[in-house]
C-alpha cells in the first residue's frame, strides 16, 4: 500500500492537536485536517487570533480557553501537515480519505486513521426552537470566540448542562446582562453519589462553584424547575414560555440561546460501521472503543469527546494516548515503549475522568426535552418531520426504526444528515415502542458525510 | 440580534447580502456577518418558513447560503473577502422554463 502518511487525524480540536503533536515527536508522518479556519475545534475557537489581535477579548473567555494556547502553540512548532478549511466526506475502509478543500476535492491514503470529530450539541427540539432568533449556547459561544459578537438586546439562556453556566458567565463578563437563565434540570439526588469523586478531579468543583457565584453577583435571574418550555413568535422569536411549580410564565426575548449537554459527533465513525453502543446515562450512542482508542474498524481510532464526552482536557490526553497506539501498530515504537508512555498520561486521564459520573447524572437530560411531547414540535428541521407525526408512525402504522422512519417521511434525510433530530428520533421511537434505545438503534450513515456536488464527483479520477 | 464588541484597528471588507453592502471584519464568517445584521439565512424548501444560522459549527445546515454564485454552501464555515455576494435562499429551487 502506497500510503501518503503514516496517521490522518480528522479534527483539530484537543484531541486531534495533541494526538498530531504526539504523533510528530514519535517521527510519524501525520496530516491534520479540519473544516474549520483555524486549529483548535470549537472549544479552542480562534484561540491564537484572539490571543495576537483580541487581546481584550482573552479575559472575557477566561483561563480554561487561554490555556489552549499552549496546546495550539505545541501543534504549530511539529511539522504535521495541517490542512485547514478541509471537509474529509467519505473514507474508505482501506483508510482513503476523500475530501474537499478550496482546490476542489483530493484524496489521501493513510496507514492509521484517527477520527477527532469531537462533540455537538445535543438538540432541544421544543415548540419554536426553529425560528431565527433562536441558537445554540455553543453559537452563542463561537459568535463570541471567532468574531467578538455579543447578543443585543433581551437574551434569555435555557435548558441544561454547565455550558450554560459557561456562556452566562462569559457574557456577564463581555457586559451583557442575561434576562434570565432558564434551568431544565431535574436535579436528582443520585447525582450526590458522585459528589466525592467529582470532588477530586482537578479544578472542576471550584469552576464550577465560581461560575454559579459570578452569576449570582452579577443578579442574573436563575429559575430552576423549569417545565414545558416553548418558544413563541411569528417571523421570528418574541417570548420564551413556560411552566414552574405549576404556574405558566412569559417573558419577552429577542434571543434564545439553548443548550442541553453535548454528545459524540459520530457521522463520520458511522460511516465506516465502526461498532456503536447506547450509552443510558448519556443518553447518547458512542462507539466502542479499547482503552487505546481503537474501533471495531481495523485501523481507525478514535479520541476525544467523539469516542464518548469527556471533556477538553480529557480529549487531549486521549489523543496522545491514541497517537501511541497508532506508533505502536505501524512498528514505530515498541510495546514497552507505548505502555511506559501512555501510563503518566492515564493517570492524568483518570483524573479528569472522575467529574464525568456527577456531570452526566445531575445534567443527563428530562425526557420531556428528549422526546418532545408537544405533536407539533419539529424534529427534523431540515424536513420538517414533527414529533406528532412521528409517534403516529410508530403506534399507529408500526414503523420500527429510524430507517424506516426515512422512509416513510424523509426524516433525516436533509442536508444535516440526522446530526440533529438523529437522538430525538430513536428517543421518540424507542419511549413510543415501549423498548431501549440500543434495540431501536439509529440513522444508517452513508457517505458523502459532508457535501459534495456532482461535479466534484465527476471531476473524481477514479478506475471503473 | 447580536452586536460587535470594540475591535480598535481590524482590518474591515465590504460583502453585499441580498445585494445590500455591509462592512465587516477580514476574519468574519459569511454567517457570522449575516447575524450581525440580524438576518435570516434563507427560507425552508419545505413550508417556506425563515431560518437562521443555528450551531455556528458546520452541523445543522441553517445557514446554507448562495455565496458568489455557489448554492447550498455553509456559511459558517465561509470566510468572508472583499466584494463577497453572499444570496439568501429562498424555498425550494425551481426549474427554469
Amino acid at each position: 500500500m502506497n500510503a501518503d502518511c503514516d496517521l490522518a487525524i480528522v479534527g483539530a480540536g484537543p484531541a486531534g492537536l495533541a494526538a498530531a503533536a504526539t504523533a510528530a515527536g514519535l517521527g510519524l508522518k501525520a496530516v491534520v485536517l479540519d473544516e474549520q479556519p483555524e486549529p483548535g475545534g470549537q472549544i479552542y475557537r480562534s484561540v491564537e487570533r484572539v490571543a495576537t489581535t483580541r487581546t481584550a477579548h482573552l479575559p472575557l473567555l477566561g483561563d480554561d480557553y487561554a490555556a489552549g494556547l499552549d496546546l495550539v502553540r505545541r501543534f504549530r512548532a511539529t511539522n504535521v501537515d495541517y490542512r485547514p478549511q478541509t471537509a474529509v466526506w467519505q473514507i474508505d475502509r482501506d483508510l482513503t480519505l476523500r475530501y474537499r478543500d478550496a482546490r476542489g476535492i483530493g484524496n489521501l491514503q493513510a496507514r492509521q486513521l484517527l477520527i477527532a470529530t469531537g462533540a455537538l450539541e445535543r438538540s432541544m427540539p421544543l415548540p419554536g426552537w426553529t425560528l431565527p432568533g433562536v441558537m445554540t449556547c455553543g453559537a452563542a459561544q463561537v459568535l463570541l470566540k471567532s468574531a467578538g459578537m455579543v447578543p443585543d438586546g433581551k437574551v434569555i439562556l435555557a435548558g441544561s448542562g454547565p455550558l450554560l453556566f459557561l456562556l452566562a458567565s462569559q457574557l456577564v463578563r463581555a457586559g451583557v446582562k442575561p434576562a434570565a437563565v432558564l434551568e431544565t434540570t431535574t436535579y436528582t439526588r443520585s447525582a450526590l453519589l458522585h459528589g466525592p469523586r467529582f470532588a477530586l478531579a482537578p479544578g472542576y468543583l471550584a469552576k464550577g462553584l465560581s461560575m454559579m457565584g459570578a452569576l449570582r453577583s452579577a443578579g442574573v435571574p436563575l429559575r430552576r424547575g423549569v417545565r414545558g418550555l416553548r418558544i413563541a413568535g411569528t417571523e421570528r422569536a418574541e417570548r420564551v414560555e413556560y411552566e414552574r411549580h405549576g404556574v405558566r410564565y412569559a417573558e419577552p426575548a429577542d434571543l434564545v440561546l439553548l443548550h442541553q449537554g453535548v454528545v459524540p459527533n459520530v457521522n463520520l465513525a458511522l460511516s465506516l460501521r465502526c461498532e456503536h453502543e447506547w450509552d443510558d446515562l448519556a443518553r447518547c450512542f458512542r462507539p466502542r472503543l479499547d482503552s487505546w482508542g481503537a474501533s471495531s474498524v481495523p485501523g481507525v481510532l478514535i479520541a476525544g469527546d467523539g469516542g464518548g464526552i469527556m471533556g477538553a482536557k480529557a480529549s487531549e490526553l486521549s489523543g496522545s494516548v491514541a497517537a501511541l497506539a497508532a506508533a505502536h501498530a505501524l512498528g514505530r515504537i515498541s510495546r514497552q515503549d507505548r505502555d511506559r508512555s501512555a501510563s503518566a498520561l492515564r493517570n492524568e486521564l483518570g483524573r479528569h475522568l472522575r467529574a464525568r459520573p456527577f456531570l452526566d447524572t445531575l445534567y443527563r437530560p428530562a425526557q420531556e426535552y428528549v422526546a418532545p411531547r408537544d405533536p407539533d414540535t419539529i424534529v427534523c428541521r431540515c424536513e420538517e418531520v414533527r414529533a406528532g407525526e412521528i409517534r403516529r408512525l410508530v403506534t399507529g402504522q408500526g414503523c420500527p426504526g429510524p430507517n424506516q422512519m426515512k422512509a416513510f417521511v424523509r426524516c433525516g434525510m436533509g442536508p444535516c444528515q440526522g446530526r440533529l433530530c438523529g437522538l430525538t428520533v430513536t428517543e421518540l421511537i424507542a419511549e413510543c415502542r415501549g423498548v431501549p434505545q440500543q434495540e431501536v438503534g439509529y440513522y444508517r450513515i452513508r457517505p458523502p458525510v459532508k457535501p459534495v456536488t456532482v461535479a466534484d464527483l465527476a471531476s473524481m479520477d477514479i478506475d471503473v | 440580534m447580536f452586536r460587535k464588541l470594540p475591535e480598535p484597528g481590524s482590518p474591515l471588507v465590504t460583502v453585499t447580502v441580498d445585494g445590500q453592502p455591509l462592512r465587516v471584519p477580514v476574519t468574519f464568517s459569511a454567517a457570522a456577518a449575516v447575524l450581525l445584521y440580524g438576518g435570516i439565512s434563507r427560507t425552508t424548501p419545505v413550508s417556506g418558513s425563515p431560518r437562521a444560522p443555528y450551531c455556528m459549527m458546520g452541523v445543522c445546515f441553517e445557514c446554507l447560503m448562495e455565496i458568489d454564485g455557489a448554492p447550498n454552501r455553509q456559511a459558517c464555515l465561509v470566510t468572508v473577502a472583499e466584494g463577497m455576494h453572499i444570496s439568501r435562499q429562498r424555498g425550494a429551487r425551481r426549474a427554469e422554463t
